[in-house]
């Protein structure tokens, strides 16, 4: 299983959204989030994107306030993480437009829609934003 | 439209987003459950409406890291709502916040089945994608058909192929053995001609699992995943919506190149042909740009094809140029392609050609070593690390210990560890590996554990030449102020065994050297003060006759010890005392230490214990592990035959001396010797923490001593005889056979896996094998974990399942060979038909070099495993308890000779035998009932109840009383509980040979473990 957690945070340390892929009771989850958050959010520019913690490498990316994390296996392909959290960002862009911090909060549920198009049990499902989106749009038609 | 309009929820967002601190959010939060739990209490009055909005409040309260143990029900509840809407959000949060095995998601499994056979696409996606993400074997048991069927069924659209795809994946990876996966290679031949890309993507992932498992039924597959490759790097006939920044789908080309690194080789040439052009393309045709994500997007592809070079053991023209590009990479200013150069890089060491080539590039890793990143300067460490042999390894230990006084904390330790490894593997000398330690030990002496400086303390024992300049090295470095207290401990080990060495060098004298260790006696801890103690004694015995000025002094020390609180100090000051009054005597008592035993490096054991991880093997783990490389080759392992077999214990036994030759291993520490000042034996009282380790049974293990004076013959069992606990360790040395010892005892081992779920069933210097059961009714899922411990691949493995009448067991295929340092998983499967105590064994034997090991095992799959504890109210037990009246249904005894127990380690008892203790049920507190319901495929469940009266005044007597509907449960659950309460349920305990035998039996062939050991007696029993 590649993924195992992917994990939006502010740079306040809020969690923004989390999905995990393997269960982790609420403690694990806390201890987790806290310390791969303090591991991320100090490092700066110049450093690479790739953050051991445990077993798990964590791939992230900065998008102005919010920090997507993703947690994955050791022998997972970096870089095809790095990119497929850009791809998770534009297709949120296609749907909200400019998306920012607040779309996402205000909106955590089609959030959840997009990447559960896009991931399943860890694994990559879909990569084209028009099939991501598809079924946010026939619900927002009937709504 | 927030959240589809549900206003309360987006006022609630605000709210918490206004909170200025935590306390403030927690009152926000804590004001919404109490709102939701009373909305949820009234749930009649809730619409579909509100109950959806609700469980999305839960869903960002639990987001946001609170507890939410409600509302468990109305959220699955919500999968069987008729709308969309409901059904989605009940589907997504339940797969949020519940796990597999949540007793909920029983109650939904219909309306999921009805959901994925249904006609209405949106609902079988979203049922898919719930038993994709936490689908447990319920699930796969009545699914996996169904899921099987609509991933091949050519009227299904592909949005819902690609999740039935990857919901059977799920399906199949957690319960392998209910998903039937016969003639499913011919299948994915089909399926991997999919035209569509998502199902395309979905497929890939469920291919690489079948195929990681078993690369031989896929074969055939292998040409497509090729052309697939072929098809995407050369952009033919790709849809638009597939390509990212103009690359056609990497992340399908890396899963492709992913799934091909399973397959060991490829023989046809016209496949490898293709396949290498493609592959050249990559290397070739990748360019840096300026658009990051294209960038990104197609190194990603890069590394993915240099890994599958590197699997594919191309011509050595092509790997240079990947070593060429990779070093290309790790000089480059972008972080990120920095960072895998060096990680791909690690990766190729593993290919035994280019390693010369690599080393070329040591200077730049040497720099990256330094650079601001720490995930870079952990990546050139293990590079580093990795690539050292004889030939560089002065460079590159000299480096780590530069580096290690300016690394930060988090990798000191790692540092530490690895330099002194390298250190020991690839000293040129040893003299410059004792620099090297010392060295350490004064840099990080607070991330030097004690295995480095025990190690060097071996090493030097047992190198007579390295003596002097190990105990003039040690005495330099007292000299230096503000000493780490480790380089206390073992300048004051050295300089106590070999300062007499030095004696005509200045600063050496007996005088001297003492006069500058009691110094430190002042400033050390209490775990050193034995060390030092043990250092004055031997220098007293150096000097004999004793300078009169020097043994006062000494004398003096030890009497200020002769009462302190210590124990181990005060011990030892009271026994050097007494021993240093004895003259000459002193000079046999406090010999010098004997020669270590050859054995494994207790540090390069525990480098290898942190690299065991179990999970999926991955392709290139199992690579590395195929690959005799540099980096595991042990250089101090004795050969396995020459009867001192590395028994993995690798502590020094320091305190030995007193132990063995004035205490006398005596079999009972009930023999006081003659002067009436030692009572007990040493080992018997470890009071500081750094003896405790050095002090196992085991340490005995080292060569015998040899005999003493005259008073200590008088006791019986001098000669290192063993005490009763020694007896195994000295079968190891007196059994000359090829016997392959187990490490614990294995009767042990089992009895305590009749009591818990997962440990060590056993071990032996090759092999170990662990087990983690799964108990479910009359069901049971064992994992048997076999890990080959060593450097070689264990060859010729069987493994025999051997069950008794009442259980079905069936075992899957166990692999030939394990390879060196490789675990693999072997998932055994019980059902329970009747109630027994009988248990069923594993039959294992395997081929280690030359030597054949067989062992007979039980497996804990006992009587207890089916057992599930239910709690009673005295309402409920009553009736049942008297409607069960007498026998056979109803046995009562008195047990004698019970292990005395107190009340509630006896309620642990039953609590670890799975029954359910209710405190309060009897009103004599000296009384415990205990209840559970039994599981067989026969019976199904069974209420037993269990009444224990007991003797306060006598513990070892107790009256039993066993119930349940079936006679012979009841029976059988009398007997087994019996078990437990008088002792360890084994084998008829084996009489433990005093002596070791002179001349070992001859052994059968197929039974290679030594004949007096319990483990090979319980085979005999079986």
């Amino acid at each position: 299983m590649g993924i195992r957690f992917v994990l939006l945070v502010n740079k306040q340390g809020q969690t923004r959204l989390a999905q995990y892929y393997e269960y982790l009771t609420l403690e694990e989850r806390r201890a987790l989030e806290g310390e791969i958050v303090r591991k991320c959010l100090t490092r700066t520019e110049q450093q690479c994107s790739f953050v051991e913690h445990r077993n798990y490498k964590v791939v992230y990316r900065r998008y102005a306030s919010l920090f997507f994390l993703v947690g994955v296996d050791n022998e997972e392909n970096e870089l095809a993480v790095l990119e497929f959290i850009h791809l998770f960002v534009e297709t949120m862009d296609r749907h909200f437009g400019n998306v920012c911090e607040l779309d996402i909060m205000f909106h955590l549920e089609k959030a959840h829609f997009m990447l559960e198009e896009m991931v399943m049990n860890g694994c990559v499902v879909e990569t084209s934003k028009s099939n991501i989106l598809a079924p946010i749009q026939l619900m927002d038609k009937a709504a | 439209m927030a959240l589809s309009g549900m206003r309360g929820l987006s006022v609630f967002i605000s709210d918490i987003r206004n909170c200025q601190n935590k306390e403030q959010e927690r009152l926000r939060v804590d004001k919404e459950l109490g709102n939701i739990r009373t909305r949820f209490k009234n749930e009649k009055g809730l619409s579909p409406y509100e109950k959806k909005k609700y469980v999305w409040k839960m869903l960002y309260i639990y987001m946001l890291g609170y507890d939410v143990d409600f509302g468990h029900t109305e959220t699955v509840s919500l999968i069987s709502a008729p709308k969309y809407p409901e059904k989605q959000v009940g589907y997504i949060v339940t797969s949020c916040i519940l796990n597999e095995n949540h007793d909920f998601l029983r109650m939904v499994i219909n309306t999921v089945r009805n959901d994925i056979i249904g006609r209405n696409e949106t609902f079988q996606c979203l049922a898919l994608t719930m038993v994709g993400n936490i689908g447990g074997r319920e699930f796969a048991e009545s699914l996996a058909p169904d899921v099987q069927k609509l991933l091949i069924s050519s009227s299904c659209r592909p949005l819902v192929r690609k999740k039935a795809a990857l919901c059977l994946l799920r399906l199949y990876r957690k319960n392998p053995d209910v998903v039937n996966i016969e003639g499913w290679s011919d299948r994915m031949t089909q399926l991997l001609d999919e035209r569509d890309f998502g199902v395309l993507t979905s497929v890939m992932s469920l291919f690489v699992a079948l195929v990681s498992n078993n690369t031989d039924a896929y074969w055939n597959c292998l040409p497509k995943c090729v052309k697939i490759l072929e098809r995407l790097t050369r952009n033919q006939d790709i849809p638009q919506e597939y390509t990212y920044y103009g690359i056609p789908s990497p992340w399908l080309q890396v899963k492709t190149m992913r799934a091909l690194q399973y397959f060991p080789a490829i023989e046809d040439p016209n496949i490898r042909r293709s396949l290498f052009e493609v592959l050249q393309r990559i290397l070739m045709g990748t360019d840096v740009v300026k658009n990051v994500n294209k960038n990104n997007a197609s190194h990603a592809v890069l590394f993915e094809a240099l890994a599958l070079v590197m699997h594919l053991d191309a011509e050595k023209e092509m790997m240079s140029q990947c070593v060429a590009l990779l070093g290309k990479f790790i000089a480059v200013r972008e972080p990120n392609i920095r960072y895998l150069g060096l990680e791909n890089m690690s990766r190729m060491l593993l290919v035994i050609d280019v390693q010369d080539i690599i080393k070329r590039h040591q200077a730049q890793i040497v720099t990256s070593l330094k650079d601001p990143d720490i995930s870079i300067r952990r990546r050139a460490l293990d590079l580093l690390y990795g690539m050292c042999d004889v030939s560089n390894a002065k460079d590159i230990v000299e480096e780590l210990l530069q580096y290690l006084s300016t690394a930060e904390f988090a990798m000191r330790e790692e540092l530490a560890l690895k330099a002194a490894i390298l250190a020991e593997k690839f000293a040129p000398d040893l003299s410059w590996y004792v620099d090297v330690i010392l060295q350490l030990i004064d840099k990080a002496g607070d991330f030097v554990s004690d295995d480095i400086w025990y190690r060097v303390v071996q090493f030097v024992t047992n190198n007579e030449d390295l003596q002097p300049y190990a105990a003039a090295k040690a005495r330099e470095y007292l000299d230096k102020p503000a000493l780490h207290e480790t380089m206390v401990k073992v300048s004051a080990y050295l300089l106590g065994e070999y300062s007499h060495l030095l004696i005509r060098r200045p600063g050496c004298s007996p005088k001297e050297i003492f006069a500058i260790i009691n110094e430190k006696l002042a400033t050390v801890s209490t775990a050193t003060i034995p060390i030092l103690l043990s250092t004055f004694a031997k220098i007293l015995m150096h000097s004999q006759p004793a300078d009169p000025e020097l043994q006062d002094q000494i004398w003096l020390i030890f009497r200020k010890y002769e009462s302190y609180i210590d124990v181990e100090i005060q011990q030892r000051a009271v026994e050097y005392f007494a021993l240093s009054k004895k003259g000459a005597a002193l000079m046999d008592i406090l010999a010098e230490m004997p020669k270590f035993p050859e054995r494994q490096s207790s540090l390069l054991k525990k480098a290898e214990d942190t690299e065991i991880d179990t999970a999926e093997q991955s392709a290139i783990k199992i690579r590395a592990q195929q690959q005799t490389s540099n980096a595991l080759v042990v250089t101090d392992q004795p050969p396995p035959t020459n009867g001192t077999a590395p028994t993995g214990v690798g502590q020094l036994a320091l305190v030995k001396i007193p132990n063995q030759n004035v205490d006398s291993a005596s079999p009972d520490h009930s023999i006081t010797p003659e002067n009436g000042v030692i009572s007990k034996s040493v080992s018997e009282a470890p009071a500081s923490d750094l003896l405790v380790d050095l002090l196992g049974p085991l340490a005995i293990e080292g060569p015998p001593a040899p005999a003493v004076s005259g008073e200590q013959t008088s006791f019986p069992g001098l000669n290192a005889t063993p005490s009763p606990v020694d007896a195994l360790a000295l079968a190891i040395l007196s059994d000359q056979s090829t016997g392959v010892q187990p490490i614990g005892n294995i009767d042990e081992r089992f009895h305590a896996l009749c009591l818990k779920d997962s440990g060590v069933l056993y071990e032996d210097p090759y092999i170990q094998i662990g087990v983690k059961a799964e108990w479910r009714g009359h069901h049971g899922r064992l994992v048997l974990f076999l890990g080959n411990k060593n450097t070689a691949s264990l060859s010729s493995v069987k493994a025999l399942i051997l069950p008794p009448a009442h259980l079905k067991m069936e075992l899957s295929l166990v692999p030939d060979t394990i390879p060196p340092r490789a675990q693999v998983q072997c998932p055994l499967v019980v059902m329970n038909l009747h109630a027994s105590r009988d248990v069923g064994a594993l039959d294992l034997s395997y081929k280690f070099e030359a030597t054949l090991v067989n062992v007979k095992l039980r497996l804990p799959a006992v009587l207890n495993k089916f057992l599930q504890p239910i709690q009673m109210t005295a309402e409920e037990f009553f009736p049942q308890w008297k409607a069960l009246a007498g026998p056979p249904l109803k046995l009562q005894e008195v047990v004698r000779g019970v292990k005395p127990m107190l009340l509630p380690e006896m309620a642990d008892l039953f609590a670890s035998l799975r029954f359910a203790v209710t405190p309060g049920l009897d009103v004599n507190p000296n009384n415990l009932v205990a209840t559970t319901s039994f599981y067989s495929e026969t019976t199904h469940a069974v209420l037993c109840l269990v009444r224990v009266e007991t003797d306060p005044t006598d513990r070892t007597q107790l009256r039993l009383t066993v119930a349940s509907g079936d006679p012979t449960l009841t029976f059988e659950l009398k007997e087994l509980i019996k078990d437990h309460m008088v002792g360890l349920p084994m084998a008829p305990p084996v009489p433990a040979p005093l002596l070791p035998q002179p001349q070992p039996q001859p052994q059968p062939p197929s039974v290679a473990v030594a004949s007096d050991d319990p483990g090979a007696i319980l085979a005999g029993l079986l």
